[in-house]
């Protein structure tokens, strides 16, 4: 049911974001969603990508600090208010929202908004009583 | 010329190496007699006290190392009852434990008189009202100076360090002639004072005498031309005594005279331990020769410089110090705190229990020592949410402040960035060399 994110450490100087998507490209892994969080000193930048095994493995052996984390992708119903119905029914079973980005596919009708939440089971759970369609990581790497 | 002690401070050279020997023999059977790790180590290298029979004999008895009294912690190298020790003082130590000193009234009263002495050398006399801008606690700065101040008779102000804008005002209302402090506090404290719109020309200060750091001959021109006095550079350290072990003379400024009446230096070379010619530069040791609280058999001080006999044209006959010019340990020393490496890597290892790469930056801004603390980010440390690495760096920071006692700034950066050579972290850079 959960997918896999990749987070890369990096600092706030020039090249790092070039540095990391040519590795990445160089080893033909395709990046399929993204995200930076950035502090004046540091970053992290998050990814989605086809190939978990080999983004880490490549990015590691070029020096960069990488863990996996467990996120979650739901289909978000691609109209005004799609997003809020979700958080409203995460905000009713005080799930917190650590952070999220969009998914650059759609998913047929639907946009897909990646989440981390601290509580990825409880939130799961909430968002399948719900009605929302949450996707099964094999079937997001290879949208 | 202005001493405060004629006699002693221009005793000729043999007159004061006559009182030397007979200073050390008393030293020496005293730690003999008190001081079991003195007895021992004594002992193992086969000297008994009466075997001391010339100056050079100090040669043959070993060395004591910061080491032995953070073993001794807290009383162990004490030669006097707890009975006759009236004031205790402790400098920061490794893993948070400090060095521990005691004093006798006598020490005491020495260690007033040294600082006094100090204060008529650098041209402060009855009258002068002296800003002590030194840290009162357990730090000496403050508490040393104080009392050579009041020794002297001249009129202190015990300030203690902080709140720069109220020191500023004190020095213009209350006419301070005199400013002890850091170097680089008193380059902050001009720096305040111009944003303040105050201009030191217009204030009373004549002389300034900074310690507790190393500083440069350039930035004794960069204080004299801002603050408009005459900055005079002192050395002590806790060990020993504390401020007034040595300070440069007015009329030469050129070399700190150690007070040979209370202390024998020398000069080693800080690998072999062999005694290094007289203008050589090595690392300084100190024997302490009428201390009774806590007297020290060739204290390896760590810092480096060099030692003259030549004659000073201020008349004390006593031997000078060049202006020392680093550590042959890796200590730091930060806005006047103490910092070993070791202690930053402790504290880390406490944090997440693991040992990751850093390397401190030392720096000096507007005048101010400031320290950077670069911390690898290693998967072991690494979280995909901010907030978990920055609560990571503001504990390290906080820790750091708690334990050492110094504000410094985390900063995590990428593996592999710390220069490694020869598999070791390069620990300290220090910028401030430069500046």
């Amino acid at each position: 049911m959960n997918v896999e994110q990749i987070s890369i450490f990096i600092e706030n100087k020039s090249g790092r974001l070039a540095e990391i998507t040519k590795v990445l490209g160089d080893a033909g892994v395709n990046i399929r969603a993204l995200s930076l969080a950035d502090t004046s000193d540091f970053g992290i930048l998050r990814l989605i990508v086809n190939d978990r095994e080999k983004a880490k493995l490549v990015l590691q052996e070029k020096g960069f600090t990488v863990s996996k984390t467990e996120v979650v992708a739901v289909e978000v119903p691609d109209r005004p208010g799609g997003l809020s119905q979700i958080l409203q029914a995460l905000d009713r079973d005080q799930i917190n929202v650590e952070y999220m980005y969009a998914f650059v596919e759609r998913c047929g009708e639907n946009a897909v908004i990646i989440f981390r939440f601290d509580e990825t089971g409880k939130a799961i759970k909430t968002l399948s009583e719900n009605g929302f369609t949450v996707l099964e990581g094999a079937r997001l790497y290879a949208m | 010329m202005s001493y405060y002690n004629e006699e002693f401070e221009t005793l000729p050279r043999q007159a004061l190496e006559a009182l030397q020997l007979k200073r050390l023999q008393t030293t020496v059977a005293r730690v003999y007699a008190s001081v079991p790790f003195y007895r021992q180590s004594f002992d193992r290298a086969g000297i008994t006290p009466d075997s001391v029979k010339s100056l050079t004999d100090l040669q043959r008895l070993p060395f004591t190392l910061k080491q032995d009294m953070r073993d001794s912690y807290p009383y162990g190298l004490f030669a006097a009852p707890m009975e006759e020790i009236v004031r205790i003082h402790a400098s920061s130590g490794t893993t948070g434990k400090p060095t521990v000193v005691g004093y006798t009234r006598k020490d005491i009263d020495t260690w007033s008189e040294l600082m006094a002495r100090s204060f008529a050398a650098a041209g402060v006399h009855r009258g002068d009202i002296i800003h002590n801008s030194y840290g009162y606690g357990l730090f000496t700065g403050g508490l040393g100076a104080h009392y050579g101040a009041e020794k002297l008779g001249a009129s202190v102000i015990p300030m203690s360090g902080g709140n720069t804008k109220k020191q500023i005002m004190i020095m213009k209302d209350f006419g301070s002639t005199v400013l002890t402090c850091t170097p680089s506090y008193s380059l902050f404290m001009a720096e305040a004072a111009r944003e303040e719109g105050l201009d030191f020309q217009g204030l009373k200060l004549r002389v300034g005498i900074f310690g507790a750091e190393p500083w440069s001959e350039a930035m004794r021109g960069e204080i004299e031309e801002k603050l408009n006095l005459c900055a005079i550079d002192i050395y002590g350290l806790s060990e020993i005594m504390g401020p007034g072990v040595a300070i440069e003379c007015r009329e030469a400024k050129k070399g700190l005279h150690i007070w040979e009446d209370h202390f024998i230096p020398e000069i080693i070379d800080p690998d072999t331990g062999e005694i290094l010619p007289e203008g050589e530069r090595g690392e300084l040791v100190i024997t302490t020769i009428t201390k009774e609280g806590i007297p020290l058999i060739r204290y390896r001080t760590r810092d480096i410089t060099s030692l003259t006999y030549e004659p000073c044209v201020c008349g004390r006959s006593h031997a000078r110090l060049t202006r020392m010019t680093g550590r042959s340990d890796d200590m730091l020393i930060v806005r006047g705190v103490n910092v070993f490496p070791s202690q930053i890597e402790s504290i880390l290892m406490g944090i997440e229990g693991v040992e990751p790469h850093y390397v401190l930056i030392v720096d000096r801004k507007e005048n101010l020592d400031s320290l950077e603390v670069q911390v690898e980010v290693d998967e072991r440390l690494f979280s995909d949410e901010v907030k978990v690495l920055q609560s990571l760096s503001h504990r390290i920071e906080k820790e750091i402040k708690d334990i050492l006692g110094v504000s410094c700034r985390v900063r995590l950066v990428e593996p592999q960035t710390i220069t490694r050579s020869e598999g070791k972290a390069k620990r300290v850079i220090d910028n401030r060399i430069n500046s």
